[in-house]
């Protein structure tokens, strides 16, 4: 590998990488002289290191590539999450993951794998489009099962590495319910991420286009896994079944397919809350971005229009809850953060 | 096989894309008009990618004309899910039914949508588009099958159809509210799948399933292409200009 070429493509997408690169640093002293004395095993480690360290989170704003990584990590997050309940694509099932895909119904499981592959398919179009921009994508998270709620990365009971959170339990065949509760937590705040990402791809067309076909994929996934916790796991026509009251409050067990209000605070409010939720700006965020910029997902102000049946007149006999249905909010990446690191363990997969 | 986010080629047309608009009816028009084959050469050699076609609803330019493309797009699904209310299907649902609760969610949404637009254009001190005419003389209102295989065309179109204009969109504040609407009509395209054919939320007539999973978007003139075909004459979208 050639470490000037892979500056100078990286130069292409942020032209101030000579400056976020520490010239101290002794990679370059080594390398300042035609006699390189560093071997070509080392290099890329000290290299990789030190481009994760110039691109870590700053009070700038993101670039393509950091954009990129950051939804990476979400998509490992997911992809991980569906392997280690369904069993990895092509990999034996275990008996733990056996059990547990013969507790939902046909088409209910089906669709999981439908999730799990497309999830395993982002991560790896991902890596690949980081990789043609010249940038390093994030190290793979673990991707070893301890059999119980996680893997050394990642513990999907939410208990933070002791594997005993409020999920605990979510890949065995009791815990089913609780996957889809999961499940429909994480797809929720991917959608809301891309969209919060989008703005800062504007600048490579291409990238962006990407970033806005993997997005509405996840709001795909997030419609359908509502509907399958609307109906129940073993219902094999989930989309026929209607959901069960009628206020905001009914929403954490019985979801339409989008976010009504804010759903109550999701599945678990306790817990889900900030899915829904508002975030909070970052000092980067442009001040050209229309007000509320990360509201939460009962707002129904947008591009500065209060929607109601004042301001739209046809909609006068229309529900109160229609109003912020028909939109979703983006969230900023700290706050992004901030719900994964729900799934955190010791190695702080997400800082 | 290429997991590549960024394909190298635009996918095919279905036959539900290919249009029905035929270009007769211009050469008519001149005809009707009186004008030599001279002088409709001469005409026809003056016109730019920016003329407006006769008879045709020109959206314009720039991030005017993509919110005016959005509006267009919202007043025909508007118009569909308005439609079929008086529809047998549709009057005959049970009130309590998913497909009812859907399909008056849809409507409310929809209608949201549209209204939200043509407010927001004109709000941003430009003119919207007139109100078109739809035309769905190919929909049986009274038959299941027919309005939800029409649903599930309109709502994968406007994804389809969000997502190809983001790239030319220059207001980060127009991004987001394509983005904001993009995911819930994703969401819409889910469940109108499923209540077709249960678990087809995700396949792969609109998502790229084998190779990177990505939404197949679409680009201006190819969903024109479609949604022409539900829009009467005079009111034919002319999107050359975004």
């Amino acid at each position: 590998m050639n470490i000037f070429e892979i500056i100078s493509e990286i130069e292409k997408v942020d032209p101030e990488v000579y400056d976020r690169l520490d010239s101290r640093r002794s990679i370059f002293k080594h390398m300042s002289g035609l006699g390189q004395k560093l071997t070509a095993a080392a290099v890329p480690l000290a290299f990789g290191a030190i481009l994760n360290k110039a691109y870590a989170q700053t009070s700038t704003a993101p670039s393509v590539v950091d954009v990129l990584n950051f939804a990476l990590r979400l998509e490992y997050l997911e992809s991980t999450f569906y392997n280690l309940g369904l069993g990895t694509i092509g990999a034996t099932a275990t008996a733990q993951q056996t059990a547990f895909r013969a507790a939902f119904s046909a088409t209910n499981l089906a669709s999981l794998d439908i999730i799990r592959l497309d999830e395993s398919n982002h991560v790896t179009a991902l890596r690949t489009t980081i990789t043609a921009l010249g940038g390093t994508p994030i190290t793979a998270p673990s991707a070893t099962f301890n059999g119980v709620n996680g893997t050394a990365d990642f513990d999907f009971s939410g208990g933070k590495g002791t594997t005993a959170g409020p999920f605990a339990g979510l890949f065995t065949a009791a815990g089913a319910a609780t996957f889809l509760a999961v499940a429909q937590a994480l797809e929720d705040t991917g959608v809301r991420a891309y969209k919060g990402g989008a703005p800062y791809l504007m600048s490579n067309k291409d990238v962006l286009t990407a970033a806005l076909n993997i997005h509405s994929v996840e709001a795909r996934h997030a419609s359908r896994l509502r509907t399958m916790r609307r109906a129940g796991i073993a219902n094999n026509t989930a989309s026929r079944v209607a959901i069960t009251g009628t206020t905001e409050a009914d929403r954490s067990a019985s979801p339409k397919s989008w976010i009504s209000g804010n759903d109550n605070g999701g599945p678990a409010p306790m817990y889900t809350a900030p899915v829904y939720g508002a975030g909070s700006a970052p000092s980067y965020t442009p001040t050209t971005l229309s007000a509320p910029v990360f509201p939460a997902e009962n707002n129904v102000i947008q591009g500065g229009v209060t929607l109601s049946a004042t301001t739209l007149t046809n909609t006068a006999t229309f529900p109160a809850l229609s109003y912020s249905e028909a939109f979703d909010e983006p969230l900023d990446v700290p706050t992004v953060l901030t719900i994964a690191r729900t799934f955190d363990t010791s190695t702080k997969f997400f800082g | 096989m290429s997991t590549k986010l960024i394909p190298s080629s635009q996918p095919q047309l279905s036959d539900l894309d290919k249009p029905l608009y035929s270009p007769i009816k211009r050469r008519s028009f001149f005809m009707y008009a009186g004008a030599t084959a001279g002088a409709t050469a001469l005409v026809l050699a003056g016109c730019s990618k920016s003329d407006s076609t006769p008879g045709m609803v020109n959206v314009g330019s720039n991030d005017v004309g993509v919110l005016n493309y959005a509006y267009a797009l919202e007043q025909l699904e508007a118009g569909f899910y308005t439609s079929l209310r008086t529809g047998t299907y549709y009057t005959g649902l049970a009130a309590g039914s998913a497909e009812k609760q859907i399909l008056d969610d849809l409507y409310y949404h929809e209608v949201i949508h549209r209204d939200f637009f043509k407010a927001a254009i004109t709000g941003a001190g430009a003119t919207p588009i007139k109100a078109l005419t739809p035309d769905f003389s190919a929909v049986n209102f009274n038959d299941r099958t027919s309005v939800l295989s029409t649903a599930k065309a309109f709502e994968d179109l406007g994804v389809a159809a969000y997502n190809g204009a983001g790239r030319r969109i220059t207001s980060p504040n127009y991004l987001v509210i394509a983005g904001k609407i993009v995911s819930v009509e994703a969401r819409h395209a889910a469940i109108i799948r499923d209540l077709v054919s249960e678990g087809t939320f995700v396949g792969s007539d609109v998502v790229a399933v084998s190779t990177s999973s990505t939404e197949i978007s679409k680009d201006p003139a190819t969903v024109a292409a479609t949604a022409n075909m539900y829009l009467a004459e005079g009111s034919k979208l002319d999107v050359s200009g975004i």
